[in-house]
């Protein structure tokens, strides 16, 4: 809770420039501050306890579609089944058994490991032991898939993966949000231009998925013009410098990051230029250019402050959205991260990993939400009023 | 009737929105004319690929129409019947102790700087007992005549020339010390250049049959593999890519039509009766709504995929489940909360209407034109989410679509072998779909959003 405490004072300084800076008006605005860093931390913790619950929901939805029905367990008692069933046939090839004492030999091995399995309970007690099991991150043993480092153990696979799509998508979102954002205000300033058109013809581009503008640029960067690698992450075999190494992950980056960046980009910038230009034709932006304030500090005061609660929704939603372009991105592109991993799961069949894979998935989302509601509640100075809302 | 006419003059005046209109109204036109062209079930035969339905298709064939743009030519695919086609001549002539003589020949000018793939000759006969004969020679355009085969022929026989080894045997006799690689680089090459060099010109393929039975006939169809085929060329199991490129525009058009329309009816029903009845129903619409958004719906569809079903139509209907409690419950219920407090909902009450009169008559006309914008421009992520499982090796395994066609292409690696149109021909569809109903949506959003009038 320490972060938000801390964002509180900034708030109300830059709210302090508007006032008139006389003594008691600076004491009245600490009172006033103070109140709202107590409403704030209380508004936090209990998006953060709602938040954990809606999380909790999440991946126990999850693990019911995912074991719905036991269906999963048929798979896993399919598999207990046939591998006792070649250790019998190993054993009494080299002893001398009866069709009997063979079958009652199975019988009992099988019914031992479905109870070491926990497959013997009931379907309800089943599910919130994996509930318990998804919320620790303890995914269970993949089946095919082994991590780099020779794990076997899902949470390794999936950990070493995250990084690589955390690196690739922070890098594209950060970039996108900043270019856009800038694009958009210069655009909103030539309303009617050439550019601005352009912005507009363009922006239906961004229904056509990254992975697909993926393909595309590795056709053109790839295959034809031989300048930028296929997929991967690195060169192989790996650069010995750091230096040399970084430049080498750079470089497998630009497509991929590009084919991020550049699906949503249109969209951004239309629908956020579309937001200052509603908010510029205000009544109280023409009261501010009566009062003769430069354009700088009606565009920074008046039009991007009230509009920041809008860009960062439309943000939010487009980031939840990501991740599904995310996973087939990485997988068009070879990206060694999450999207990859599922991909090579569904491939093997690796039931564990899809599952583990998953509920990452849906813990990154609410830590997504998570973040944006922190950043909203920040730059919106009406969830300050309603306090516990 | 007057507002619909008004919507259109207003939907005339942007240029995209026409754009959008005419390519959704062509690939719905495409649509039918594709189910009518090729029906389901042949298209599902054609799309399984036995050796009868594919036999006439060379393998990774570009389509025919590369060669408007490249300036050595790529030998065309050739498929002629003898006594059809004037190229390929049936002359038959009673022979003295019965049966007939049988003559086919076929002339043809072969210009291409690269190798057919393959060369085969389909015969067909009847017969009482004996069998029919049948030889065959090559003449090339430098006057050399090649002894191909001598044989007997059952009712259905085909002769392919790549699989023959005398053939081979004979054609690097013929060489000499330069050994071709196939029976088409022997035949097609001139005899002792090195390295090979193609001979063009004029060729002629003679085929004497002989038959020993009084009433017995042999018929000859001629099939010459060439590196180009048809308008879309055919992909590694020598399947026409044609079925799958006619056949995707419904299939997406159905999936991404059905789970946008089915999506946004069942938002707007929900939204609606939750605002109506508020209460914990509202409480709990919300709770979901949030639920919702935490479950990575990509990944569950993947799952689905993976242990349930492969159908389309089961993705189709999670998909459309998983994307009900989508955010736009909340922007709507802003919405219906202001209708709710409207007088002539006030009115209704008075005069005793029941629940589901208020919600189905009063309440959801009023947000049907502003869910009409986003539907439409929902249509396209649709159409790319079924790309998007087919890529993953999820698509329905008995449809062809275009997403299955990119996934096979790069199963096979195609990016790196240079078969480019392959990839491209169905993301160019995919693309033209996406930006159709993306134009149509966007200048859909224009008009019906008073905000944005004039933006």
């Amino acid at each position: 809770m320490t972060t938000e405490n801390n964002n509180v004072p900034l708030e109300s300084t830059t709210e302090d420039n508007f006032n008139v800076a006389s003594h008691s008006m600076v004491k009245y605005s600490r009172q006033v501050s103070r109140a709202t860093a107590k409403r704030l931390s209380l508004f936090f913790i209990r998006r953060l306890v709602l938040l954990l619950i809606t999380i909790v929901v999440g991946v126990y939805v999850t693990i019911i579609v995912a074991n719905m029905g036991g269906y999963v367990d048929t798979i896993l008692k399919a598999q207990i089944r046939e591998e006792v069933n070649m250790q019998v046939a190993e054993m009494s090839a080299k002893s001398h058994m009866s069709a009997d004492e063979r079958r009652d030999l199975t019988n009992s091995m099988i019914a031992d490991r479905e109870k070491l399995a926990g497959l013997d309970k009931p379907f309800i007690v089943r599910s919130f032991t994996h509930l318990k099991n998804a919320l620790t991150l303890n995914f269970g043993r993949a089946r095919f898939m082994i991590s780099d480092h020779g794990s076997r153990m899902v949470r390794n696979i999936i950990l070493e993966r995250l990084p690589a799509t955390l690196l690739l998508m922070g890098t594209s979102q950060l970039l996108l949000f900043a270019v856009s954002l800038f694009f958009a205000l210069v655009i909103s300033r030539h309303y009617g231009s050439f550019w601005d058109k352009l912005v507009v013809a363009l922006s239906p581009t961004s229904s056509i998925p990254p992975w697909f503008y993926g393909i595309f640029l590795i056709l053109i960067f790839a295959a034809w013009l031989k300048i930028l690698p296929f997929g991967g992450m690195v060169d192989a075999p790996p650069p010995p410098t750091k230096l040399g190494y970084f430049l080498s992950v750079l470089k497998h980056m630009i497509l991929p990051a590009f084919s991020l960046f550049i699906s949503s980009f249109m969209i951004n910038v239309y629908s956020w230029r579309t937001f200052f230009l509603i908010y510029s034709s205000e009544d109280y932006v023409d009261m501010a250019k009566a009062k003769g304030l430069s354009s700088r500090a009606i565009e920074r005061r008046y039009i991007l402050r009230p509009t920041l609660p809008n860009i960062i929704t439309s943000f939010a939603l487009m980031l939840v959205g990501i991740w599904t372009g995310a996973t087939l991105t990485e997988t068009v592109f070879l990206w060694p991260g999450l999207g990859t991993t599922i991909f090579e799961a569904v491939s093997k069949y690796d039931t564990a990993v899809i599952v583990g894979t998953t509920i990452i998935q849906a813990y990154l989302l609410g830590i997504t939400v998570f973040l944006l509601d922190f950043l909203y509640a920040i730059v919106d100075p009406r969830v300050k009023l309603g306090g516990g809302k | 009737m007057k507002r619909l006419k008004e919507t259109f003059r207003d939907v005339a005046r942007y240029p995209s929105a026409i754009i959008g209109m005419i390519i959704v109204l062509a690939l719905i036109i495409f649509s039918i004319y594709t189910i009518w062209k090729i029906p389901y079930n042949e298209a599902i035969k054609m799309w399984r690929a036995s050796e009868s339905v594919v036999y006439k298709n060379p393998r990774n064939a570009r389509p025919t129409w590369v060669n408007w743009f490249r300036k050595d030519k790529l030998p065309l695919s050739v498929d002629v019947v003898a006594g059809e086609d004037d190229d390929f001549t049936k002359v038959s002539e009673p022979r003295a102790s019965g049966g007939n003589s049988i003559e086919f020949v076929y002339t043809f000018d072969y210009e291409s700087n690269e190798l057919p793939q393959d060369f085969f000759v389909y015969f067909t006969s009847n017969y009482q007992t004996k069998n029919p004969f049948v030889s065959m020679v090559l003449q090339t355009p430098s006057g050399e005549e090649i002894k191909i085969v001598d044989t007997g022929i059952t009712r259905n026989q085909n002769y392919r020339f790549e699989q023959d080894e005398k053939l081979r045997t004979r054609l690097k006799r013929l060489h000499r010390g330069n050994v071709p690689s196939t029976a088409m680089e022997g035949l097609f090459s001139k005899f002792g250049s090195d390295p090979f060099e193609i001979d063009k010109g004029s060729y002629t393929l003679t085929i004497q049959a002989t038959t020993f039975e009084e009433g017995s006939d042999v018929d000859a169809e001629l099939i010459m593999h060439g590196k180009v085929f048809g308008l879309f060329g055919t992909d590694n199991l020598r399947r026409d890519l044609k079925v799958a490129m006619m056949w995707g525009a419904p299939i997406a058009l159905a999936f991404g039509l059905t789970a946008a329309l089915g999506t946004a009816i069942i938002t707007m029903f929900i939204s609606a009766v939750g605002t109506w009845y508020g209460g914990w129903l509202d409480e709990l619409i919300q709770r979901i709504t949030e639920v919702n958004m935490v479950i990575p719906y990509f990944a569950v569809l993947i799952m689905v995929g993976t242990f349930y079903s492969r159908s389309i139509w089961t993705l189709l209907l999670v998909t459309i489940i998983l994307n009900m409690f989508s955010a736009s419950i909340k922007s709507q219920r802003a919405i219906f909360l202001q209708v709710k407090e409207s007088t002539y909902i006030e009115a209704a009450i008075a005069y005793g209407a029941s629940d589901l009169r208020i919600v189905t008559r009063y309440m959801i006309p009023r947000v049907i034109p502003m869910i009409i914008p986003g539907l439409v421009s929902a249509v396209p992520s649709y159409v790319f989410l079924e790309a998007s499982l087919a890529l993953l090796g999820l698509g329905d395994p008995s449809i062809p679509t275009w997403g299955k066609v990119i996934n096979d292409a790069r199963n096979y690696g195609a990016q790196y072998q240079g078969l480019y149109y392959w990839i491209l021909e169905p993301a160019v569809f995919l693309m033209i779909t996406g930006l159709g109903f993306a134009l149509l949506g966007f200048a859909l959003d224009r008009i019906f959003n008073p905000r944005l009038r004039g933006m």
